[in-house]
């Protein structure tokens, strides 16, 4: 894999990814992929394309409380990079975790009862909207400190690595977060231990109000893995097939060479930072961009899949259709769930439990005999 | 039994957990080549390697945060901070992720770490290097904060620490290191099973005119306090917390009830300190049974000076608790000696 870091500032193209790869141009071919696996793509982006709108929905609804950051926008890099991990591989993401918790492999139904804080949430509605986590599929959680789940990901690396194991950590991030001193730290003790891990940005240009370019010195984010001697790939969000397969050679790269690699994603952010930001900050031109067509990897790769024959207006509707009904699906069980019982309210505190743990409610004294 | 530093009950039981499992691993800045700033890894590199011995950069949120992600999968490591003054810098994976992932994630995973860290004043070492702020860490839930104050609590603490599902900041105090005391033959032993029971405090000397309270290196003050006044006939009894979080509220409340009177002996800061919570606890618990109001014996509310006499003026010492407790004892028109 060439090393980007080499080239000139400003040179970068947004295809640098998939021209690695030998492809032409932004739009690449659908190549010899075979025509369910384009239309699983299709539909599993779809999915949280809907499963995110009804979330949104329920959330002005009051059904969902808290903060709700949606993944609008950047599916197919959501899909895409989940594509390429083998289910033992590892992922820890930011707050906007919904979509890659499901794509990790955990039931959208239980991501659902998380989001409406049930008892059969995955956390049991200890954790929300930002702190999807499943053990069993190796989402290692969501969080919602920025930057804060950099260094949690690579002690797992160095997990994997202390017991020499083949599995990766893929972690995900913002752009925004490229500046706080985790990020510094994580790659630095990731390329000194030689940990197995990718450090992935989605770059959707915004961190809340804040663009790449007044929050970061160096805006080519891939770039900035030079200072750790980190190669560092750009690849187009937009285009699934391309984020696949960039995330694929640099997972199976960072498996057999044990190093870390860093990968920079650009994806449109459609809506504002959650679900109750209007983005006033987002000037008429931002807005065309992050609305327009070409940005959308939904209708592009739509448009893809129908002029190569691959989606009727048959299929298009059957899958729409079976889109929608597991969404609803998926919501309907949330809104049954239990409300988790108040007599579990210090279970989760110690793993070890101890004597002598405070087990109060307010107003409880604290000698009651 | 035999007599050792406190240091090296920290160190020989360090290896014996290292032999006994193979998933306990320590991590800091200059514990391996270097030997620990404060010597407790020594020889640790030699007999196990830089697989299970990491010398960790200057980047405390990195490796401190590193540790807690390696815990989430299953290894044990226990992390050194060179002095606690410099967990500030990694107070936000201490904080927000080490305590709140076995509660946030519904008890799917826990973090089984050990932060071993020495915090205190006394070596004129200044306003940034001299502090105790594990106040800081006992006020949260999720946390295990310990503050063993004699070798053979060092040992079994640290034991209990290495062994326990949740993360356990585990204080040192500089002024422990050197100071020796009694352990059993076998404190060294890998297959040793004497772990301490997290969240107990413990009565370490009887007494009947009054309770005295204290953690860590004030602990050990307010034993050498109670020995001096039994001199003039006073009987102290000293109650050791041993564990900040979990805190035993019962056994320092009961000891109040039999005598009566308390006075709390802490390195750290008064207000807001953790000896306004024992205060309160014994309020609450034990009212009925004060003849006086509960003394708190803290360091000056000042950051450290460096200077000799201004440092050791904002300490508390023998004399400034025996004063307190006497002052506590005649309020109360109780004998004084
Ligand atoms: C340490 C910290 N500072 C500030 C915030 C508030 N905050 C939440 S998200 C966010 C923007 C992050 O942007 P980016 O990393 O680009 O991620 P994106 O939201 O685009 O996915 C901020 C400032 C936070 N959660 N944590």
């Amino acid at each position: 894999m060439a090393d980007t870091t080499a080239k000139p500032k400003g040179a970068a193209a947004r295809s640098s990814g998939t021209r690695r790869r030998g492809r032409k141009n932004t739009s690449p071919g659908l190549g010899d992929e075979k025509p369910e696996e384009l239309l699983d793509y299709y539909r599993r982006m779809l999915f949280i394309r809907r499963f995110e709108e009804r979330t949104a929905q329920a959330y002005t609804q009051a059904r969902i409380g808290g903060y709700c950051h949606l993944n609008l926008g950047e599916e197919a890099t959501v899909v895409g990079l989940l594509d390429a991990l083998r289910p033992d591989d590892y992922l820890f993401t930011n707050y906007r975790d919904h979509g890659y918790a499901i794509e990790k492999g955990m039931d959208p139904k239980k991501v659902m009862a998380e989001l409406y804080g049930r008892a059969d949430g995955v956390s049991k509605g200890w954790g929300g909207s930002m702190h999807m986590y499943d053990t069993a599929t190796r989402m290692l959680g969501g969080y919602g400190i920025v930057g804060g789940q950099l260094p949690l990901a690579t002690g797992a690396a160095l997990a994997i690595s202390y017991r020499g194991g083949d599995e990766v950590v893929v972690c995900q991030m913002g752009d925004g977060t490229t500046n706080i001193g985790a990020w510094h730290e994580s790659l630095n003790i990731a390329k000194l231990w030689n940990l197995p891990i990718v450090f992935v940005v989605i770059n959707n240009f915004t961190g809340m109000g804040t663009t790449v370019e007044m929050s970061s010195a160096e805006p080519e984010l891939y770039k900035r893995g030079s200072a750790f001697r980190i190669e560092g790939v750009r690849v187009d969000g937009r285009d699934v097939l391309a984020v696949r397969d960039t995330t694929a050679e640099l997972v199976e790269r960072a498996r057999k060479e044990q190093t870390p690699f860093l990968l920079e994603a650009w994806s449109y952010r459609q809506k504002g930072h959650s679900v109750v930001d209007p983005a006033k900050y987002r000037t008429e031109e931002q807005w065309e961009q992050a609305r327009a067509d070409e940005n959308d990897p939904i209708t592009l790769f739509e448009a893809k899949l129908a002029e190569a024959g691959v989606l009727t207006d048959e299929l298009r509707e059957e899958i729409a259709a079976s889109v929608k009904a597991e969404v609803a699906e998926a919501a309907d069980f949330a809104e049954n769930s239990p409300h988790p019982d108040v007599s579990t309210l210090f279970d989760y505190t110690y793993a070890t439990p101890v004597p002598n743990e405070s087990r109060r409610m307010p107003a409880d004294p604290v000698f009651a005999e | 039994m035999s007599v050792i530093t406190y240091r090296q009950a920290l160190r020989d039981t360090l290896r014996a957990e290292m032999v006994r499992d193979e998933n306990v691993l320590v991590m800091g800045e200059e514990i391996g080549v270097f030997e620990g700033s404060y010597k407790i890894t020594e020889g640790l590199l030699k007999e196990f390697g830089p697989r299970r011995v990491k010398d960790t950069p200057i980047a405390e949120e990195g490796f401190v945060g590193a540790a807690i992600g390696a815990a989430m999968l299953g290894l044990r490591p226990v992390v050194e901070l060179m002095t606690i003054n410099f967990s500030l810098i990694a107070i936000d994976q201490i904080i927000n992720h080490a305590a709140k992932i076995y509660g946030m994630f519904g008890g799917q995973t826990s973090v089984p770490m050990v932060i071993r860290t020495p915090g205190g004043g006394g070596q004129q070492l200044g306003a940034t290097h001299s502090q105790n702020i594990e106040l800081f860490y006992s006020f949260i839930p999720g946390l295990k904060v310990l503050a063993p104050s004699t070798p053979a609590e060092a040992s079994s603490m640290l034991r209990a620490a290495i062994r326990d599902d949740d993360p356990v900041l585990f204080l040192e105090n500089l002024g422990l290191y050197n100071t020796k005391g009694e352990v059993p033959e076998d404190y060294a032993q890998p297959e040793n099973d004497d772990v301490a029971t997290i969240g107990r405090a413990a009565v370490t000397r009887e007494g009947s005119d009054i309770t005295l309270i204290g953690y860590s290196r004030m602990a050990m003050v307010a034993t050498q306090v109670a020995e001096k006044l039994a001199q003039e006939d006073i009987s102290v009894e000293v109650v050791d917390l041993r564990s900040l979080r979990p805190l035993d509220r019962q056994t320092f409340v009961d000891s109040v009830k039999k005598t009566g009177a308390a006075v709390i002996c802490e390195d750290d800061w008064l207000t807001y300190g953790i000896g306004a919570e024992i205060a309160a606890s014994i309020q609450e618990g034990a009212f009925d049974y004060l003849d006086a109001p509960v003394r708190r014996v803290a360091m000056a509310e000042v950051p450290m000076p460096y200077a000799k006499p201004l440092e050791t003026a904002a300490l508390p010492s023998v004399e400034s608790i025996s004063t307190a407790i006497k002052e506590t004892l005649s309020a109360v028109g109780k004998r004084v000696g």
